[in-house]
C-alpha cells in the first residue's frame, strides 16, 4: 500500500467556466471548497435568528462578530472598525474553510500557496493604498521609527522597509505552510496504521494503534492550528492596518 | 520541487485526468506550486471572497451588530428603569420613615401633654380633698373637744351628786354643795 501524503492537495478540475487569453479558468474542488467556506458562513451568519436571548445558533455567529470586533478595537483601535467587514471575511473564511479542511477527504484551500498569498497581497495592497491616501508621506514615518541615533537611522529604514515589503510573504507563507505541513503528517501517520496493518497482518494491525492515536492527537492540534491560523492572520492583518491608521507610532 | 512541476504533470492537469491511478507523477509535481492552476484558483477565489465580503459587510455584520446592539439598549434600558424604581422606593422609604419619626414624636408630645394635664388635675383634687379632709378633721376635733368638755363638767355634776348622797347616805346629813363641789374639783385634777 503506498502512502501519497501530497496528494490531497490535488486540484481536481470539474468543469471550465472559460479563458483568459490561453489561460483555460477552470471551476475546480479548490473552488468548489471556496464556495462551501462562503455558504457555511453565510449560514453561520445568517441562520441563527435574531433573539433578544440567543440561542446556540445565534451565539456562534454573535460570538465571532464580538471576537473579531474586540480583535480590531484591541489592536487597531476603534478608527480599525472601518475595516471591520473586510477583517470578519478573512477571519471567517479561512477558519471556516481550515476547519472544513480537517474532515478527511475534504481539501484546505490555504494549502495553496496562491489562496494565501492573494489574500496577504489583499491586505498589504489595502495597507498601503489606504496609508497613503489618508496620510500622504506621513505614511513613510514607518519606516523610521522614533528615537533611533542618527548614525544607524539608514540601516534601521533599510530594514523596516524590508520587513515591510516582505510582509506578504510572512503572511501567506506562515499559513500556507502550517496548514500543508499539518495536513501531511496527519496523512503521513494516518497511513502507518493502514501500512503496518497491511504488511504485518494481526501484529501490524495492534502496533498501528500507536499511530492511530497520534492521529487523533494531531487532528486536535490541527483543529487548534486551523482556529489559531485564522486568528494569528486576522490579527496581523488588524496590526499591518494599524500601521496605515497611525503611522506615527 | 516548484521548478519541476512546470513539466509533464502540469499538462497531465490540463486534461483534467487526476485520478487515483495517474497518482504516481504527484511526486514530481507539487500540487500547490503548480502554476497552471493559479490562474483558476484566483478567478474562484476573487468570486468567493468578494461574495462573502459582500454578504458580511451589507447583511450579516449590520444583522448580527443590530441584534447586539438592540441587546445593549434594552439592558441599559432595563437598568435605568431599575435604577429609577430603586430610587423611587428609596423616596418613598425616606417619606415613610420621617412620617414615622414625625408621628412618633407628636405622639410623644401628646402623650406628655396629657400626663402632665392628668398630673395637674389628680394634683388639684388631691388638694382640695385634703382641704376638705383637715376641715373636716378640724371640725371633728372641736366637736370632740366640746363634747369631751360638757362630758367632763357632767361627769363633775355626777360627782358632785353621787358625794352628795354617799356622804349623806354614811353620816345623814346633807352635805353644804360648796364642800363638796371643792372636794370633787380637788378629786378631778388629782
Amino acid at each position: 500500500m503506498k502512502i501519497d501524503p501530497i496528494h490531497q492537495f490535488n486540484i481536481e478540475p470539474l468543469f471550465t467556466i472559460g479563458h483568459i487569453g490561453k489561460h483555460a479558468i477552470v471551476f475546480t474542488n479548490s473552488s468548489l471548497y471556496m464556495f462551501i467556506a462562503v455558504a457555511l458562513t453565510a449560514v453561520l451568519m445568517l441562520g441563527g435568528g435574531r433573539q433578544l436571548v440567543p440561542g446556540r445558533f445565534q451565539s456562534i455567529a454573535e460570538i465571532s462578530y464580538e471576537f473579531v470586533a474586540s480583535t480590531i478595537r484591541s489592536t487597531a483601535g476603534s478608527e480599525g472598525m472601518k475595516f471591520f467587514p473586510l477583517i470578519f471575511s478573512l477571519f471567517m473564511f479561512i477558519c471556516v474553510s481550515n476547519l472544513v479542511g480537517i474532515i478527511p477527504y475534504t481539501f484546505t484551500i490555504s494549502s495553496h500557496i496562491i489562496v494565501t498569498a492573494a489574500l496577504a497581497f489583499l491586505v498589504f495592497f489595502t495597507v498601503l493604498i489606504y496609508g497613503l491616501y489618508k496620510n500622504g508621506f506621513k505614511f513613510f514615518k514607518i519606516f523610521v521609527p522614533s528615537g533611533v541615533p542618527i548614525y544607524i537611522l539608514p540601516l534601521v529604514m533599510f530594514i523596516e522597509i524590508l520587513s515591510f515589503f516582505l510582509r506578504p510573504v510572512s503572511h501567506s507563507v506562515r499559513l500556507f505552510a502550517n496548514m500543508l505541513a499539518g495536513h501531511i503528517a496527519l496523512k503521513v501517520f494516518a497511513g502507518f496504521v493502514a501500512m503496518l496493518g497491511v504488511s504485518l497482518g494481526t501484529v501490524g494491525w495492534i502496533g498501528g494503534m500507536l499511530p492511530l492515536a497520534l492521529t487523533v492527537a494531531l487532528t486536535a492540534l490541527e483543529l487548534l492550528v486551523a482556529f489559531l491560523q485564522a486568528y494569528v492572520f486576522a490579527i496581523l492583518t488588524c496590526i499591518y492596518l494599524n500601521d496605515a491608521i497611525h503611522p506615527g507610532h | 520541487m516548484a521548478e519541476k512541476s512546470h513539466g509533464a504533470p502540469a499538462k497531465g492537469q490540463k486534461t483534467g485526468a487526476h485520478t487515483e491511478a495517474d497518482g504516481g507523477h504527484h511526486g514530481g509535481g507539487f500540487p500547490p506550486f503548480e502554476s497552471s492552476t493559479f490562474a483558476s484558483q484566483l478567478v474562484s477565489l476573487v468570486i468567493a471572497f468578494v461574495a462573502l465580503y459582500l454578504i458580511v459587510s451589507r447583511i450579516a455584520l449590520p444583522r448580527v451588530g443590530g441584534v447586539i446592539d438592540a441587546r445593549q439598549n434594552a439592558i441599559e434600558g432595563d437598568l435605568a428603569a431599575a435604577q429609577k424604581l430603586k430610587d423611587e422606593s428609596d423616596a418613598a422609604l425616606k417619606a415613610y420613615e420621617s412620617d414615622l419619626a414625625s408621628a412618633r414624636s407628636r405622639a410623644q408630645a401628646i402623650s406628655n401633654e396629657t400626663r402632665e394635664k392628668l398630673n395637674a388635675a389628680s394634683e388639684a383634687e388631691r388638694k382640695t380633698l385634703e382641704d376638705q379632709l383637715s376641715a373636716k378633721l378640724a371640725q371633728a376635733e372641736k366637736t370632740i373637744a366640746a363634747t369631751r368638755e360638757a362630758a367632763m363638767s357632767n361627769v363633775r355634776g355626777i360627782a358632785a351628786d353621787a358625794a352628795s348622797a354617799i356622804v349623806q347616805r354614811l353620816t345623814g346629813v346633807l352635805p353644804d354643795g360648796g364642800a363638796v363641789n371643792s372636794a370633787v374639783d380637788a378629786s378631778l385634777k388629782g
